[in-house]
């Protein structure tokens, strides 16, 4: 419940405000900033202080309570008084206009993206662009766009779905080095093995509700996760598996032999044309997922996931075997991350169950959210910003010549990942796209809002 | 049992929730082609019934059957009932036994639909996607389970046309017509009702059964539901089972009445006679039947 | 024999820090309906506090009984995890309260992604040990030259369970707050309407849920005296395993629960293998979950259609 906007500055309030802010602040911080338990030279555990930095810490803290209390708030109680305008401004004009021309363009950039990166970067610093952040990208794409047909169309929350990614990329390297077939034939094996499991999966589960589902569904993550460490015989446990065979160009594989792609198309071998040919492949999974998911969604079986999530009840009065519904939902997501598992094993030549933690389903889990309303478009924005983000991280070197040496931006990573996944829910809890677009229409289709599409009861 | 045909016999029906006797030893019949009505003071039990009669809960004790085609398939019923089966098929109908079913096959191939207490619709979804959800059986059949839909095939989309025609001759029906992109969390409520008895009918029910469908409705809205169910009646052939505390609405379409009370069948028969059962009175007043008079005198009825 | 009634009484020690942390999922889940992924993450961040907290006391203050020590620890941690835990409502929960599901999830995982990654980076990646601390013992039995012993940490961490259960248990049902958290977790917007603080009654039992974490810390710290900032996670999954087990609701359930997962744990790792004794709990939940979604205390849900 909130009062009123206020737009009066109260400079007395706000400062009170701002002591009780640094008081807790100082409450928050005092154990685990203002002390630091290090290891010394005997070994033993010793305390040190860091009074300074705790300092700073609640002097920020309270700080931006003043800035908010004085500037921000009342900024925001004016705007929330002001009359909406009769008529849409023109910045919202330009910004439908391009909403409208967003897909088209997205579908575009991506497809020439390596063309540019070559372009501005050359060979030697294109490839880790196109691979770290376009193939990267291009895998939780895929990814979000497999788990979106389950938590965003079917509203059932899986929390495990990482499983399935593992078992493409582990059917994948087994199949490969140990018989010998190809990546173009076993890309639909590891699809069906991982639709498979998910059927069994499922199976006993899918009668549980939400949040339970959620929990089992986690559990079973974890479980195939401490399977593949400790089956060391089968598995390797944590060692992993190497080796794994790389994709070739229709049979031409790209090394620098002279069989290799380089020598057979005349041009001088560079790690590049694997990972161009790598990209572009990734791209096309990506795009039969989106493909496939958009025919669905429009057929009885897509319609049904959305009533699923909408009122099952009302679904089974309706005479719909929402088991099978569920069960369908869910082998059809393990099937998209089973093709994307199988390709990251053999864009990496070496797998290991650290690549499959709780970590990877709950990313993956916030991109599909962070999307929002079952969107494709929104699953892939929210991907890009998440793991072009986390990536981009890793990058800023450029933080060292602030913060000293001893800084190492690698480890702030997750710190922002979760603070940021906080933000965001608080800020957008129904994610970025906020309206959904019917199926079918009888004159014209018109974006539904947020607040009458139900989240699911999985 | 009269000569009406028998669509629905429910008999020696039973429903405990661990030590609550819901509905106590219930017998009673419903005749094919007319709306019987089942009424009674709040917690009497109606909805436990319905949701016995539809699959959502598994009695505990009784038979409900359910009868299609020619009267002579209730000759079998105990034959059935013995060999453990579901139903029977037979080529002059068929025969099932509801409490063994699941809810969806109740729908699916008893062919009886329902509407709930508090309305049921998918909100977040439109008017026209509404009622093509409650088609989805024929078209999952004619998208060859998904196949030729996913391939293009011609003859899905065909389905897919017939399916929506036949929701928009029912949205003329109900006057939604206009309304058909929009979302059904976003109708009127009055409109979400008749929204919901168009959906139940867009699966081809044979039994219609409809959980206080004139809840909330003002005397407009109630007397045109009345029009709309006797139309539904007269056009589809169809058997209505209806829930209702509205009497302008149940004494003035329906065929039979059953009044319960705390799981009790208290009174069966026409409008009329169960109007002035002393039982039913003293029920809806909650006083024991020998005060009903007395009562009566002091309120001035 | 002597080894089973050992990891017996290893086994009731371990599913007594289990049942603390697990009341803490089961009061937070029925009163806002949401799974607290961060709950676990809150547990490893009071043994850090209680780390500094004793060697602050020890080391620097010089207070030599070490009972002493610990119960000022004890009261210490509590008092400032539960800051923690009411500023992570205030921040990451409160905005997400409504209809919303998936929301609050999300941010509760992120939570614990933060505070796990924010211990890690505050007091660095490695294990922190202090040397082992009242290790007196009080020796059982003996028999095939194996002492069975029970240990005065043991016993203590057994008294001060069973006492919070009880002192908590009669809270919730004796109390005014008690009653004000059975009306929010029935139905809020009535228990508002009725003039029940909901804000205040939520904050509150944030605060419980940190306090007794914060125990199970100290407990936790005192008997194992090694903690890393990745001990959050799987302990905290146990202990909703252990919770779900109980019956999510019931506080004695989630005590129960707790007791089961620490014996069953312990007698795996004993009899079978240590590696995949993480399995065992998780397949626990799982069977649990499938079989008996109420738990063993809890009430079954019926649907109302």
């Amino acid at each position: 419940m909130s009062a009123a906007p206020n737009t009066r500055i109260d400079v007395a309030r706000a400062l009170r405000d701002a002591a009780w802010t640094a008081l807790l602040a100082f409450g928050l911080f005092l154990p685990l900033i203002g002390f630091l338990t290090v290891q010394n030279l005997n070994n033993t555990l010793i305390l040190e202080t860091r009074f300074g930095l705790l300092a700073t810490f609640v002097a920020i803290t309270a700080l931006g309570r003043l800035a908010y209390e004085l500037v921000i708030a009342p900024m925001r109680a004016r705007a929330a008084l002001r009359p909406a305008p009769a008529k849409p401004s023109r910045l919202r004009l330009l910004m439908a206009m391009l909403g409208r021309g967003f897909t088209p363009f997205g579908i575009g950039f991506i497809v020439v993206y390596p063309v540019i990166v070559l372009t501005i970067n050359g060979t030697g610093g294109a490839v880790k662009w196109i691979d770290n952040f376009g193939i990267q990208i291009m895998i939780y794409v895929m990814l979000g766009w497999g788990l979106n047909i389950v938590v965003g169309l079917a509203g059932l929350l899986d929390l495990g779905y990482v499983a399935f990614y593992a078992v493409g990329a582990y059917s994948y390297a087994l199949l490969a080095k140990n018989f010998g077939l190809t990546f173009w034939m076993l890309l639909p094996l590891s699809g069906i093995l991982a639709a498979f499991w998910g059927i069994l999966l499922g199976f006993p589960v899918l009668r549980l509700r939400g949040d339970y589902l959620a929990i089992v569904t986690l559990a079973f993550g974890e479980i195939i996760r401490l399977v593949l460490i400790n089956w060391v015989p089968v598995t390797n446990g944590y060692a992993g598996i190497s080796g794994v065979p790389r994709p070739t160009f229709f049979g031409i594989p790209f090394n620098a032999s002279d069989e290799g792609f380089a020598a057979v198309f005349g041009l001088e071998f560079t790690p590049l044309y694997r990972t161009i040919f790598l990209y572009y492949v990734i791209l096309a999974l990506a795009l039969v997922t989106a493909f496939v998911t958009l025919r669905l969604r429009r057929l009885p079986v897509g319609r049904a996931w959305e009533a699923l999530r909408e009122d099952e009840i009302a679904c089974r009065a309706l005479g719909i075997n929402t088991t099978n519904t569920k069960l369908t939902a869910f082998a059809m997501g393990a099937m998209f991350a089973g093709f994307a598992g199988s390709f990251f094993a053999a864009r990496q030549g070496f797998i290991s169950p650290e690549s499959f933690t709780f970590l990877e389903s709950a990313t993956i889990v916030a991109i599909v959210v962070l999307g929002g309303m079952g969107s494709m478009v929104g699953v892939a924005v929210a991907a890009i910003v998440v793991i072009g983000g986390t990536e981009i991280m890793r990058d800023l070197d450029f933080l060292k010549q602030i913060f000293g040496d001893t800084f190492d931006p690698t480890q702030y990573r997750m710190l922002f990942f979760g603070l940021g996944m906080v933000l965001i829910m608080v800020w957008r809890p129904r994610g970025f796209v906020e309206t959904r677009q019917p199926s079918v229409a009888l004159k014209e289709r018109m974006a539904i809002s947020a607040d009458l599409v139900k989240e699911g009861r999985g | 049992m009269s000569d009406r045909r028998t669509v629905l016999s429910v008999e020696h029906l039973t429903m405990r929730f661990g030590g609550l006797v819901a509905v106590d030893d219930l017998s009673f019949t419903a005749a094919h082609g007319e709306i019987t009505a089942l009424i009674g003071p709040n917690g009497a039990g109606k909805t436990t019934v319905f949701n016995c009669i539809t699959g959502f809960y598994k009695p505990s004790e009784g038979r409900i059957a359910l009868a299609h085609g020619d009267a002579k398939i209730w000759e079998a019923l105990d034959d059935v009932t013995e060999s453990g089966a579901r139903r029977l098929l037979r080529g002059d109908g068929a025969l099932y036994l509801l409490e063994r079913m699941p809810e969806y096959l109740v729908t699916r191939q008893a062919r009886v639909a329902r509407t709930f207490q508090n309305i049921r619709l998918f909100p977040g979804m439109t008017v026209l996607e509404n009622l093509l959800v409650a088609q989805h059986n024929p078209l999952m059949l004619a998208s060859g389970y998904t196949l030729f839909g996913v391939l293009g095939l011609p003859s899905y989309a065909a389905a897919e046309r017939a399916a929506i025609e036949k929701a928009r001759q029912w949205l003329e029906r109900i006057g939604l017509v206009d309304r058909a992109d929009r979302p059904a969390g976003a109708l009127p409520y009055g409109a979400q009702r008749r929204l919901e008895v168009a959906r139940a009918m867009c699966t081809d029910p044979l039994l219609l059964c409809l959980d206080e469908p004139a809840a909330g409705l003002n005397p407009r809205e109630s007397h045109e539901l009345n029009d709309l169910l006797l139309a539904i009646r007269a056009d589809y052939g169809i058997s209505i089972l209806l829930i209702e505390h509205d009497m302008s609405v149940v004494m003035k379409i329906s065929d039979h009445i059953v009044v319960l009370d705390y799981g009790v069948k208290i009174a069966d028969g026409a409008p009329q006679q169960v109007r002035d059962d002393p039982r039913v009175v003293a029920a809806y007043l909650g006083v024991a039947d020998e005060e009903v008079a007395r009562v009566e005198a002091e309120v001035g009825l | 024999m002597e080894v089973f009634v050992q990891q017996l009484i290893n086994g009731i020690t371990l599913g007594s820090i289990y049942g603390l942390i697990a009341i803490g999922y089961t009061m937070v889940y029925g009163i806002i309906g949401m799974v607290n992924f961060a709950h676990g993450d809150v547990f490893m961040v009071s043994v850090f506090i209680a780390l500094v907290a004793l060697m602050i006391l020890t080391s620097w203050l010089g207070v030599a009984p070490i009972a002493l020590a610990l119960l000022i620890v004890l009261i210490v941690s509590m008092v400032f995890t539960s800051i923690v835990n009411w500023t992570i409502e205030r921040v990451a929960y409160r905005p997400l309260r409504g209809s919303f599901r998936l929301a609050p999830l999300i941010s509760a995982i992120g939570m614990s992604i933060f505070l796990s990654n924010f211990v890690q980076v505050a007091q660095g990646p490695r294990n922190k040990s202090i040397p082992p601390m009242l290790n007196d013992v009080i020796v059982l039995m003996s028999g095939n030259g194996y002492d069975v012993t029970v240990s005065y940490k043991q016993i203590a961490i057994w008294l001060t369970t069973a006492v919070l259960l009880t002192v908590f248990a009669l809270l919730v049902a004796r109390t005014s707050l008690g009653r004000a958290q059975r009306a929010c977790e029935q139905d809020q917007k009535m228990a508002a309407l009725l003039g029940v603080d909901v804000d205040r009654t939520i904050s509150i039992t944030f605060v419980i849920a940190a306090a007794l974490a914060a125990v199970a810390g100290t407990m936790y710290l005192m008997y194992y005296g090694v903690v890393s900032f990745y001990d959050g996670f799987v302990p905290g999954i146990k202990a909703f395993t252990a919770a779900v087990l109980g019956g999510i609701g019931s506080l004695p359930g989630a005590v129960l629960g707790g007791l089961l997962i620490g014996l069953i744990e312990t007698m795996w790792s004993a009899y079978f293998s240590i590696d995949y004794k993480d399995v065992a709990a998780f397949c626990v939940l799982v069977i649990t979950l499938i079989f008996l979604p109420q738990g063993l205390l809890g009430r079954p849900d019926v649907e109302k259609v």
